[in-house]
């Protein structure tokens, strides 16, 4: 299962120059929640890489099904990472999302997710997806980690290709957590807020 | 049969030789000397870090040991490809262009329209550049005009088609810039190493008249590679010695003084490092007027001039291991030695522009390919056109 995702997180990693940083927070094999901003396609792949193996082996990305299940290579590429598909169009209440997820994590996995929900197209990052604050709630044991994803959006843009081989950044933040009573839209800014505070340490 | 579209193809194929970048005797002992004075400069270092009550200030003595690591690793790497072969060398240059030029596009702002002209940029005209200059002097012409000309007018031509017209001089004028100063001026460097010296040293030692007459490097290049400009393949010519012909570069005829290009390189090299070095140690010591201290509050004229000066007379008792007189040795380091200076100052200049901005976090664990070749990268081209220069005049002058 492995030598496919090791081999394309090694290409993306050469192709990235992603340089990768801890501020205040370590490695560490733990349930996490890694949520980062979303702008490119290599996001995923690249935040997947640059943790250390062992971390690695247990963190699944999470993916939109319906773009993720098309044709051969895509469902093949989802399937060598391992990640979780969830369905975008079809919410039902028996079967939400966050449910399926904390399913799929189980015990053992991490799992990256990009809680703006699709790829924002400019600098700036749209607003956080209320799933996160889901995640929190239920499991209140999970460490959420914000990852902020530097320059990978001019490797390789949206809607492009073929990617160009500038250097990138990785910074992974201190751990946070759901306060008690504290309510959705504040946790979301917070998280937010968060993730963009990287940017300028 | 016509067989010159071949001979391109008979220089590619030295690029994958083993065979080491020939050194002549001069050369070693030269490599030797710079290799044990780094050493001993390792060994001081080590010695100062160890006696914290000495003299000299910490801060100091970190700057002098990290400079002396990266010069070891530099010289360290250069040697290796030198025992590697002419392939290895090259390639290794292009990789460090290659690495510059992401350094400096990464620091440079782009817009999306520019994506796929930096596609191009990436992957076609920088291994291009390389390939061209690995075949040597045969691919001279195109070489020398593929960045400046072909790149020069593409790159305008993509970002047009992409259809922004947003701040579109500057960013076609900063990808022409990037693809100019780390990858063309760059491989220069390497092209020394394809240098026919001794066609052009020593046209009366040579086996052949026909060679004396043209002077053109397509009949040298024909000539080594048995395989004349009518296609018909004739025996090589008895007298020539056969060590001659199955080394990896092109070396038609034993001339009774033997220059190495690698020598040459090396010389080049070492000149611009040691400028410098030599431009801090005046700087420091009669440093007074600043040039430009917006941009560098460190280079001051009395450190430029001293470095330049100093640096000439290295060049000039080094120039044994060179195809040069003495004064042409003084002359070529200290043009060398101030289009170096002039490197290190346009990269501050870039650097201190875009520090305003966003520089800083993004290429913080990477910066520094670039901050060591901007003096190298600024004086290849012009020490390569003089030292083509030179050695012609020296075979006109018979």
């Amino acid at each position: 299962m492995q030598f496919t995702a090791t081999l394309l997180a090694t290409i993306g990693k050469l192709l990235s120059g992603a340089t990768v940083r801890w501020f205040d927070s370590q490695p560490d094999t733990c349930q996490r929640v890694y949520f980062a901003n979303h702008t490119s396609h290599l996001d995923a792949l690249i935040v997947w890489s640059s943790l250390p193996r062992e971390v690695r082996e247990l963190t699944r990305p999470v993916a939109a099904k319906d773009y993720w299940a098309k044709g051969w290579l895509r469902p093949y590429i989802a399937r060598e990472f391992n990640a979780i598909l969830i369905d975008r169009e079809e919410i039902k209440v028996h079967q939400s999302p966050i449910d399926m997820m904390l399913r799929e994590m189980g015990n053992t996995h991490s799992v990256i997710v990009f809680p703006e929900g699709t790829r924002n197209i400019d600098e700036e990052m749209g607003d956080f997806k209320s799933g996160l604050y889901y995640l929190g709630k239920k499991r209140p044991d999970l460490e959420l980690v914000p990852v902020y994803i530097e320059n990978l959006n001019r490797v390789l843009p949206r809607g492009e290709f073929l990617p160009v081989p500038l250097l990138s950044c990785i910074t992974f933040g201190p751990p946070m957590w759901l306060e008690p009573k504290e309510p959705k839209v504040e946790f979301l800014k917070r998280a937010r807020e968060a993730v963009r505070r990287l940017k300028d340490l | 049969m016509d067989l010159s579209w071949y001979l391109p193809l008979m220089q590619l194929s030295q690029l994958t030789q083993l065979s080491g970048t020939e050194l002549d005797f001069r050369t070693k002992v030269l490599l030797a000397v710079v290799l044990g004075l780094l050493l001993a400069a390792w060994g001081i270092g080590w010695a100062l870090k160890r006696q914290p009550e000495s003299t000299a200030s910490p801060a100091v003595v970190r700057t002098f040991n990290l400079r002396v690591r990266s010069w070891l690793l530099m010289f360290g790497v250069l040697i290796f490809s030198f025992l590697l072969g002419y392939g290895v060398t090259v390639t290794l240059f292009g990789l460090i262009s290659f690495w510059a030029l992401r350094e400096f596009i990464t620091m440079t702002p782009t817009r999306r329209g520019d994506h796929r002209t930096l596609f191009w940029t990436f992957v076609v005209f920088t291994p291009l550049q390389y390939v061209l200059v690995g075949v040597g002097e045969y691919c001279y012409q195109i070489y020398t005009v593929l960045i400046p000309v072909y790149a020069t007018l593409i790159i305008p031509a993509r970002i047009a088609l992409s259809g922004d017209p947003k701040r579109f001089l500057e960013r076609v004028a900063k990808i022409q810039a990037g693809l100019l100063i780390c990858v063309y001026s760059l491989s220069h460097a390497p092209a020394l190493l394809s240098l026919d010296l001794k066609e052009f040293q020593r046209p009366v030692a040579k086996g052949t008249v026909s060679n004396t007459e043209n002077g053109g490097t397509a009949v040298s290049v024909a000539e080594t590679n048995e395989i004349p400009m009518d296609g018909s393949i004739v025996e090589p010519p008895v007298e020539k010695p056969a060590a001659t012909t199955n080394n990896g570069i092109l070396k038609p005829a034993v001339a009774a003084r033997d220059y190495s290009n690698a020598g040459l390189l090396f010389y080049f090299i070492l000149i611009v490092q040691v400028n410098d070095v030599l431009q801090y140690g005046w700087g420091k010591l009669l440093g007074k007027q600043v040039i430009a201290p917006n941009i560098n509050a460190s280079r001051t004229w009395e450190g430029l001039i001293g470095g330049v000066l100093s640096t000439m007379l290295i060049g000039a008792s080094l120039w044994f291991v060179t195809p040069f007189t003495p004064w042409e040795g003084a002359c070529l380091a200290g043009i060398a030695a101030s289009m170096g200076s002039a490197g290190g100052l346009v990269m501050s200049a870039i650097k201190r522009d875009r520090g305003v901005t966003d520089y800083g976090t993004l290429v913080q664990g990477h910066a520094g390919v670039l901050d060591r070749i901007d003096s190298l990268c600024f004086a290849a081209p012009i020490f390569f056109h003089l030292t083509r220069f030179v050695l012609y005049m020296h075979a006109a002058a018979g």
